[in-house]
């Protein structure tokens, strides 16, 4: 074996099982590997490696006896959005520059019950709001591909850092695309599951009711075994939905004849990249030579969905981000007295693209503009939500392109947020219907950059994406190819 | 000032915490918020951490239904919580979770009795659940806070602006505070901030066609405080508007110290507290089978209570209300009737005796469970009157006795000699020492002074060392003196 930092997550496993290689040699191979490239790719803003040792350690000697838990020895990172007790927890930003959470988030919980390796914490937009993790208040976030672009966002140093080879896979979070999206630019898969599919507990909140865990891994059938490990009713959070998670591992058959697969219309538009476009159409071709039924599908509701979003998700993170006052946690500005400090402490707390929101969200539940702006927006969202419950009448699964262009370089969105955000064109509805959503890796643009193909399925119907994602993958070569690090 | 040409207007609005085990939101303990050590009764829900959620307290929603039902409120089929935005240090997330446009509880009553003999009906608009804040206590040199009352329960109950004086304030806040005690979902206790009472005061002009600006009064922590500030704030706004000087609308506060209102902000304009639902929760729903089965489960309440006192044991109403207003009286009271005592006399004994005792001992009647004379206790004292082993006056002491060593009245009145002396015999032979003693009085007697047989019976009294049963005294003297007469 020359380098483990190469291997899949399953692999990996396999390997760690047979005992031909050792947690503790993974684990070491992964922070070396961490300690080579960080420095240019800056995907880690904090690294656990005494914790991701003695993990191993744990793991190995675990092994041994005999234990066969699913995430055993496998060194993954999580993104700063998830609480861990005892590790610096920042959101990326400086508001809560020193906070050490006295508790775990739930996914990041089951995580570690199923044995994992803890290496650390993972790069992100301001309280995930962003999509290049240029609004990260620590450090910048480079492409593994080409280090003058950005990695996506907001999960853009855990997009990175698998691609990177500085973790076997991570948890990012996604509200509008913050998985899918950083997955795409990145060149990894990335899964967006239902809401309600994985608990919230612990996962800052930005948008409430679209916050959604999820995997960023080198394969489809990695992404399914952080899933399933990941799924299920948590007491702790009452949008988790209580329905039993299915054996994921099954959807993994790589046939995918009679599947039916919707392509939408409004998901090809004027001023996407020619090679975006073409990959796209190529993969749906692929999937159509597998045996799948290709079906043209309308999602009459799709332009509607950036302006919904940027009222809802904004309106929530306005009273979400009300807590970060300095008085009982994180940075405080003392003033001597109560508004002053308030007004300091959050003045230079936040980011400008955090502010912008609360702003945002702060006049759309005002007093008068609340029918005009979030009442109607919420009657929007049942209709978007309409339009994906009539095409799962249709069809399976929906193939669509991740993002209308590959990763962009640093900058080229920073004055004009309106551009950033259609960024997320094509993964907003998505998050707004609640279903779930993935990114795999689908080719490159004429630069080398990576380009995604996402799959949409019905909600709680991750099996469908996964089915069909897989498949696509075992006739691919794409998701092989890993970049070339400086 | 011409009283007679205004009206008071008053609404009321009562927080009542619910005396559940564990908070709204979470699994956190509820502790005594006075005298717990502060910030002991913590959890990251409680205190807001980043990535906390809410989780609803069933019992919390039973306990604010049971107060809805006595309240003879309709129970909507869907309730669902809102989030409230403002600032201040003792809300950790700044926002604090209530109801807004679909409450619990909805267009309820309570009749209540006043001095002049009228029924009122005070309608109640609506009941909702939230949560409490926690306190702030400002010293010399900074503020501190207590969490512990942080994410505790609260009822909030609101009245039509149904009352109009200061008494019909009270009458209703006392029968309410009642309600809730008999349910057993708060004790009642105004000192420690558990029930909080803040009226909505106006005033209206006999030809006034609508509402005149109002003021609120807020921190009043006994129900002498909310009679006396409605008093005083209905005198301020008549002058005010007499004078034409005007209201501005304002919180106010109340000095207990200098009996008077004092403003502690003027409201220029609406409040904004930027109201929308909770993307956290689920709408509650209830069904119709589950408000039966609240239903089922409440006690008799103070209002039926005393009509039974009244219908079964020929209370007067006044009796019966006084018994009912506690509810720990109202245990003690038919606890004592199982002795088989007479009903009358144990409430006559009971609302004489008993409470002079209390008010000369700075007892309160709510504690009356747990002073030295049990209730069958206290019911054989007052069968030992009745059945005139001892006379009023001796009960009496015989009760001051009991009071102070717990012991049985039978006891007392043995072990003291204090029966009283019913024997003709010895009552004839205390007449004639008498008469003997006071030779005038008799010839005075016999000439036409009848008022002097009063001092007389006294005197006999005294030589029988005030153990002489009246009735055979008066008896015997009386049939004594008229055989002289001739």
């Amino acid at each position: 074996m020359t380098n483990l930092t190469e291997l899949t997550l399953t692999q990996a496993r396999a390997l760690l099982k047979k005992r031909e290689i050792s947690a503790t040699e993974l684990a070491q191979e992964t922070l070396d590997q961490i300690a080579a490239h960080d420095g240019a790719i800056g995907a880690y803003l904090t690294v656990t490696g005494e914790r991701a040792l003695a993990d191993a350690a744990a793991a190995d000697k675990a092994i041994a006896a005999g234990d066969d838990r699913p995430m055993l020895g496998i060194p993954l990172g999580i993104k700063d959005v998830l609480s861990t007790t005892g590790i610096e927890t920042t959101c990326g930003s400086k508001i809560l520059e020193g906070y050490k959470p006295v508790y775990t988030a739930t996914s990041v919980k089951k995580l570690e019950d199923a044995g994992m390796v803890m290496l650390g914490k993972l790069n992100m937009d301001e309280f995930a709001m962003g999509s290049s993790t240029e609004n990260s208040a620590y450090k910048r976030t480079t492409n593994p591909w080409n280090t003058g672009r950005v990695p996506g966002g907001s999960s853009g140093g855990s997009a990175a850092a698998v691609a990177a080879g500085m973790a076997l896979g991570t948890l990012g979070t996604d509200t509008g695309g913050s998985i899918r999206q950083p997955g795409a630019f990145c060149g990894v898969v990335g899964l967006k599951p239902s809401y309600g599919r994985v608990s919230r507990y612990g996962l800052v909140a930005f948008g409430s009711s679209l916050d959604v865990a999820g995997p960023l891994t080198k394969t489809v059938a990695d992404a399914a075994a952080i899933l399933q490990v990941i799924a299920g009713h948590d007491p702790l959070d009452a949008t988790s939905m209580d329905v039993p998670v299915p054996d994921y591992s099954a959807a993994l058959t790589g046939d995918i004849r009679g599947l039916r697969v919707g392509v939408p219309k409004e998901y090809f538009i004027d001023g996407m990249q020619p090679d975006v476009e073409r990959s796209t159409r190529e993969a749906i071709a692929q999937l159509k030579a597998l045996g799948a039924e290709i079906v043209e599908i309308s999602l009459p509701h799709t332009e509607y969905a950036l302006p919904v979003y940027y009222i809802i998700a904004p309106a929530e993170a306005s009273a979400n981000l009300a807590r970060y006052d300095g008085i009982r946690f994180g940075k405080r500005i003392d003033t001597g007295d109560m508004w002053g400090t308030y007004k300091a402490t959050r003045g230079q707390g936040f980011g400008s693209e955090v502010k912008r929101r609360i702003m945002l969200g702060t006049y759309a539940l005002s007093a008068g503009y609340y029918d005009a702006y979030y009442g109607k927006a919420q009657q929007v969202r049942t209709l978007l939500k309409r339009d994906f419950d009539e095409a799962f009448q249709q069809v399976d699964v929906i193939a669509a392109p991740t993002t209308p262009k590959t990763a962009f370089p640093f900058g080229a969105n920073t004055s004009d947020p309106l551009q950033m955000y259609l960024e997320d064109v094509f993964t907003l509805p998505a998050s707004m219907a609640g279903v779930p959503g993935m990114s795999v890796p689908c080719g490159f643009d004429q630069d080398g950059l990576p380009i995604g193909l996402q799959l949409i399925g019905p909600a709680f119907g991750e099996e469908n994406v996964l089915r069909a994602g897989h498949a696509y993958e075992q006739a691919t070569e794409w998701h092989r190819r890993v970049p070339v690090l400086g | 000032m011409a009283h007679s040409e205004w009206k008071t207007i008053v609404g009321l609005e009562i927080h009542a915490e619910l005396l559940t085990e564990t908070k709204m939101f979470s699994a956190c303990p509820v502790v005594d918020s006075v005298t717990a050590p502060p910030n002991t009764a913590v959890d990251p829900v409680s205190l807001g951490l980043p990535g906390t959620l809410p989780v609803i307290n069933k019992r919390a929603l039973e306990m604010a239904m049971q107060v809805g039902l006595a309240l003879n409120c309709e129970i909507p089929p869907v309730n669902q919580f809102a989030r409230k935005s403002y600032f201040y240090p003792d809300l950790p997330k700044g926002y604090q979770i209530s109801q807004y446009d679909r409450p619990l509880a909805v267009n309820g009553y309570v009749d209540i009795d006043l001095s002049d003999g009228s029924t009122q009906r005070i309608r109640i608009r609506r009941a909702h659940l939230e949560e409490d804040t926690g306190k702030s206590m400002h010293t010399g040199d900074g503020s501190l806070i207590d969490y512990n009352r942080a994410g505790v329960p609260l009822l909030e109950i609101v009245t039509e602006p149904d009352i109009h004086s200061a008494e019909a304030a009270e009458v209703y806040a006392r029968q309410l505070r009642a309600i809730l005690v008999y349910l057993g979902v708060n004790d009642g206790d105004m000192s420690k901030g558990v029930m909080r009472i803040e009226p909505n005061i106006s005033v209206m002009h006999k030809d006034d066609t609508g509402y005149r600006t109002r003021t609120e009064v807020k921190n009043l922590n006994s129900i002498r405080s909310l009679f006396r500030s409605i008093e005083y704030e209905t005198a301020r706004h008549i002058k005010a508007w007499e004078s034409g000087e005007g209201v501005r609308q304002a919180t106010m506060g109340w000095d207990e110290a200098k009996q008077r209102t004092v403003v502690q902000r003027y409201k220029e304009s609406a409040e904004e507290y930027r109201y929308f639902p909770e993307p956290d929760l689920p709408i509650v729903e209830v069904s119709r089978e589950w408000v039966a089965e609240i239903r089922a489960t409440l006690p008799e309440l103070p209002i039926a209570k005393a009509e039974r006192f009244m219908n079964e044991l020929g209370l007067s109403r006044y009796d019966a209300g006084v018994l009912v207003a506690e509810r720990a009286v109202a245990e003690y009271f038919e606890q004592g009737l199982t002795t088989g005592v007479n009903a009358k006399s144990l409430a006559n004994w009971m609302l004489g005796q008993l409470f002079s005792l209390f008010n000369a001992r700075n007892i309160t009647r709510e504690d009356i469970a747990t002073t030295k004379i049990s209730a069958t206790q206290f019911a054989g004292l007052v069968k030992l009157v009745d059945g005139g082993t001892i006379n009023k006056a001796t009960g009496v002491t015989v009760l001051e006795e009991m009071y102070d060593t717990g012991a049985d009245a039978q006891a007392i009145v043995d072990a003291k000699g204090l029966a009283q002396i019913s024997d003709t015999s010895a009552v004839e032979a205390a007449v004639e020492q008498m008469l003997a003693e006071n030779p005038a009085w008799l010839t005075e007697y016999l000439g036409g002074k009848d008022k002097l047989f009063g001092p007389m019976m006294g005197k006999v009294m005294g030589i029988l060392k005030g153990q002489g049963n009246p009735a055979v005294v008066k008896e015997v003297m009386a049939k004594m003196l008229n055989a002289r007469k001739v």
